[in-house]
């Protein structure tokens, strides 16, 4: 079974993310970089479905990003993918998800496939939107946000949960498909140390655009960010303090009624 | 591009989402720039029944869409409704609420009318004829505002409880029922049961009000004491990512970036520190009380209203004191 893994490099969740001088994107100097957090689920179960496969199964990483993108694409063999696909063109430093799913789509479909599990968003920009898009362009079907994945002994089709608001869906699909991999479908393992060196002589295939066949930037889903805004620091907090806490509480009460009005 | 707007009204489990007539309100800022009218359309099962709900809500005309390839949600089968009504009738504006249906339909039925597509929106506006889209990005550290530049459609999904409801206008919509126009046995992924969480209790992304706790809970029967606060507002209990690991909460209700993003009315932090990917999720709440033992718990940078002290103390006591009020 050909499962291919997508991959993003994002910002470390902890990383002070501040407007750059040109207002026109963000200060990158100081931020660590990481392998996007849903990814990482996606990548293990990658690894998981190769394992209980066996046989000539393989993981391929695709990443459209940056160089230094090859840091996480190399994380990611470490922890037990086969290969890798680098998309990297300067041409794409601004790229909106449309670009990007049609980007994929070429290189997935040059590498084959017959699943592709990346994570439910980047914690970057927070879209959710290339898997889908890339389903679309694909023309297969998407199971996004799945909590749960089994595949059929026959390998005929897939069951699924996917997380929604006050539930999970179950969902059944057939092969080729996108799986988006939300939280709690599995624990990501560590990259071990023999798997590092491992790594270090798998091969990672950097494609740029003319290689895969574009002579500009494809760019369906047109749009433009005009402006980035700080995130509006929040008012004062009202410490609600009295000599005992029964009058503290009851304060606070009276301020949730009379001033919030939120009771 | 067209300048009317078509609403997506979300049905979930026979009824249609409070979201929706928050879509409406938004589709209004942007007709009442343009001109267009606003459209909705209702797919699935309880689609009729619910249909006369909205009407006269400012909408125009409803499409009424339930046959047995739509009963069920499949993004393919729902998509394909979206882009053919857009087809159709040369939509401008796709609007549906950012819920796990909408950011799974969305993207999907753009790329199919080469639209393009602003997810989580927490505001829409016409600037200069233009559609501006204010999103957070970063897990809320900064927004960007967007403009679309193509002509195709532009689909929007909005946060839920960020605009105010569309209230009735008096008057009422032409509703009419449509064929999906789809083959049920050309969808793939079909969604066959929805299995509800366990507890029954409301979801963290829908409630007015949240009482979360934290590491600081201590154990899972703990818990009791913050649903019994949440329950006297009808509300949904949270937890943060340190309650769920040590086993304390379940992971569906978990706030944060790794969790649920979260945006009521009300946010009662109980024992929880306030960690940047806690923030994540919850601070675009409204109104935030943290309750902490820590005085210098980053929560309180974020908080509203704070207290310094125990909340096995203060908890139980608010619960008593907020009772005593809505009696
Ligand atoms: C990639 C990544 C993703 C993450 N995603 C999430 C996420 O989605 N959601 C999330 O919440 N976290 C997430 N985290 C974890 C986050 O960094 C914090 O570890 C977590 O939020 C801490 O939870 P807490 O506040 O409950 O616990 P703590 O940080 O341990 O805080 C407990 C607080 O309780 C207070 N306290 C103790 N006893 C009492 C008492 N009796 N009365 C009152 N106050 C008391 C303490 O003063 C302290 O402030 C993520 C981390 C990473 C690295």
């Amino acid at each position: 079974m050909k499962i291919i893994v997508l991959l993003k490099r994002v910002p470390d969740t902890e990383a002070k993310i501040l407007i750059n001088q040109e207002g026109d994107g963000i200060r990158e100097d100081g931020v660590k970089f990481i392998i996007n957090t849903y990814d990482e689920y996606g990548i293990e179960e990658g690894l998981r479905l190769k394992e209980k496969l066996g046989g000539d199964s393989k993981v391929t990483v695709v990443c459209a990003g940056p160089e230094e993108s090859t840091e996480v694409i190399r994380t990611a063999l470490a922890m037990g993918a086969d290969d890798a696909v680098h998309i990297c063109d300067p041409a794409l430093t601004k790229p909106n998800p449309f670009t990007i799913a049609e980007v994929l789509a070429k290189a997935i479909s040059e590498e084959g496939f017959d699943i592709i599990f990346c994570g439910k968003q980047g914690i970057d920009d927070d879209m959710a939107q290339t898997q889908s898009i890339l389903a679309e362009k694909l023309d297969i079907p998407q199971v996004n946000n799945a909590t749960v994945f089994e595949l059929a002994d026959d390998l005929s089709k897939v069951l699924l949960n996917r997380r929604i608001e006050g539930g999970d869906e179950k969902v059944e699909t057939s092969l080729p498909v996108i799986i988006s991999c939300e939280k709690g479908l599995n624990d990501p393992r560590y990259a071990s140390l023999p798997g590092i060196m491992k790594a270090k002589k798998k091969e990672i295939r950097g494609k740029n655009l003319a290689d895969l066949g574009f002579n500009e930037v494809p760019s369906s889903g047109k749009s433009r960010i005009l402006k980035w805004l700080p995130m509006p620091k929040g008012g004062e907090c009202k410490m609600v303090e009295a000599e005992e806490t029964v009058d503290t509480v009851k304060e606070l009460a009276r301020l949730l009624r009379e001033e919030a009005k939120v009771v | 591009m067209g300048k009317d707007v078509l609403v997506f009204g979300e049905i979930r489990n026979g009824e249609l989402k409070k979201v929706v007539k928050e879509l409406v309100a938004a589709a209004a800022i942007i007709t009442g720039e343009t001109g267009g009218a606003i459209d909705a359309v209702l797919v699935g099962a309880g689609a009729e029944k619910e249909a006369p709900g909205i009407s006269g809500f400012g909408l125009r005309k409803i499409a009424v869409v339930d046959d047995d390839a739509v009963t069920d949600y499949s993004s393919e089968g729902y998509a394909a409704v979206l882009a053919s009504l857009v087809g159709e009738e040369g939509y401008g504006y796709v609007l549906m609420g950012a819920t796990s249906m909408g950011r799974d339909l969305g993207p999907r039925a753009a790329a199919k009318v080469d639209g393009v597509m602003f997810s989580d929106c927490v505001e829409v506006r016409i600037d200069g004829g233009a559609l501006v889209a204010r999103r957070p990005v970063y897990s809320g550290k900064l927004f960007v505002e967007l403009t679309p530049e193509g002509d195709g459609p532009v689909f929007i999904s909005i946060r839920p409880n960020n605009i105010a409801p569309a209230g009735e206008s008096g008057g009422s919509s032409e509703i009419a029922a449509r064929p999906s126009g789809v083959d049920r046995a050309a969808i793939r992924a079909i969604v066959s049961e929805i299995v509800p969480l366990a507890g029954g209790r409301p979801d963290v992304t829908e409630a007015d009000v949240i009482v979360s706790g934290g590491r600081a809970m201590k154990e899972e029967a703990n818990f009791r004491m913050l649903e019994k606060l949440a329950d006297l507002f009808g509300g949904a209990v949270g937890a943060s990512r340190a309650a769920v690991d040590a086993g304390y909460a379940e992971q569906p209700i978990q706030v944060g970036q790794t969790g649920k993003v979260v945006n009521p009315k009300l946010y009662i932090a109980c024992g929880i520190s306030g960690a940047i990917q806690h923030l994540a999720g919850m601070r675009t709440s409204k109104v935030i009380v943290a309750i902490n033992k820590d005085a210098s718990a980053p929560i309180f940078e974020k908080a509203h209203y704070g207290i310094v002290g125990d909340l096995f103390e203060i908890v139980p006591i608010l619960t008593e004191e907020i009772e005593k009020m809505l009696q």
